[in-house]
């Protein structure tokens, strides 16, 4: 972590809540926790991305946590493909699926709507932009604009996360703990 | 087919998302914070930063992942805190989304218009 306050400089009732996730989940705190709790009054996107990945939609938790692990792949964010990867294959029971889709998106065993759709939210990521034709080719897909709307707002929720577990250096942490962290996000979420 | 139609027969996340975004660039632009609030504002735009600070909001909205210690403390050096240094690069990573997303929901409502689905 590049700033010593994300890692030692929250108030003690944090430190103590630290102290306690250490303990139960035997694993040291991934620093995307420690970035959550630190000044939430100021930053604390949890309500955010928790409604963007687990609020109404027809979306499943495993497509839009393999959304996630799809736009940090785009930009190349190692914490966040680790742990949203781990997550969506946890749901869906099937890793070898989430690796063929980070690995080309054209070629995975997907259904059409959903590479459609992550094909537009990559487009996002990678160009910044989009035009109404990249729209109208997943709606042609079937995906209806709602679903739509909730891919982008997954999409934008890990275009911020991703610059800052960058921009701050968060720690890639072991397959265990990635492990633990992604079977906490399926039990409670981001909040 | 019309728009509203399609919004009313299937409500969403969407509406609570954008309650939810507003509210968390309110507070990253204008609430309590160590750095200027037109400092916020410009690592939020992106635009109008003496260097380093431009440099580091540069690479924070188009490339993250090349972000290296130097670019970090070259802020601490020039005399900025952690916290404002942490509140700069929070402004400028959601401003930078926040432009994407909008951009993408902009064209999503061209090709949803009226007459076009």
């Amino acid at each position: 972590m590049r700033l010593a306050i994300l890692d030692r400089g929250h108030r003690p009732p944090i430190k103590v809540l630290l102290a306690v996730i250490r303990l139960v989940s035997r694993q040291p705190v991934v620093d995307a926790v420690k970035l959550a709790l630190y000044r939430p009054g100021f930053y604390g996107a949890g309500p955010l991305t928790h409604e963007a990945m687990r609020g109404p939609s027809a979306w499943s938790i495993g497509e839009r946590e393999l959304m996630a692990a799809f736009v940090s792949k785009v930009n190349q964010n190692r914490f966040c493909i680790a742990a949203h990867s781990a997550t969506s294959s946890l749901w869906y029971g099937d890793q070898a699926m989430v690796e063929a889709t980070l690995a080309d998106v054209e070629t995975a065993p997907i259904d059409e709507p959903l590479r459609a759709t992550l094909r537009v939210i990559g487009k996002v990521t990678r160009d910044h932009s989009v035009g109404a034709d990249d729209m109208r080719a997943v709606l042609a897909t079937g995906v209806s604009p709602q679903q739509i709307e909730d891919a982008l707002a997954v999409c934008m929720a890990f275009n911020i996360t991703n610059r800052l577990a960058d921009a701050f250096a968060f720690t890639v942490a072991s397959p265990a703990a990635m492990n633990a962290g992604a079977r906490h996000l399926l039990k409670r979420g981001y909040r | 087919m019309n728009r509203r139609l399609i919004r009313k027969r299937q409500p969403a996340a969407t509406s609570r998302v954008t309650e939810l975004h507003h509210a968390l660039v309110a507070r990253v632009l204008y609430g309590e914070g160590r750095a200027p609030t037109e400092v916020r504002r410009a690592a939020f735009d992106g635009v109008g930063l003496d260097e380093p600070t431009r440099t580091l909001v540069d690479k924070v909205c188009y490339r993250a992942h090349l972000i290296t210690d130097e670019d970090v403390s070259a802020l601490r050096t020039a005399g900025r805190s952690e916290d404002e240094v942490f509140e700069i690069v929070v402004c400028a990573a959601i401003g930078q989304a926040t432009r994407q997303y909008q951009g993408a929901l902009a064209a999503l409502a061209t090709a949803t218009k009226a007459g076009d689905l």
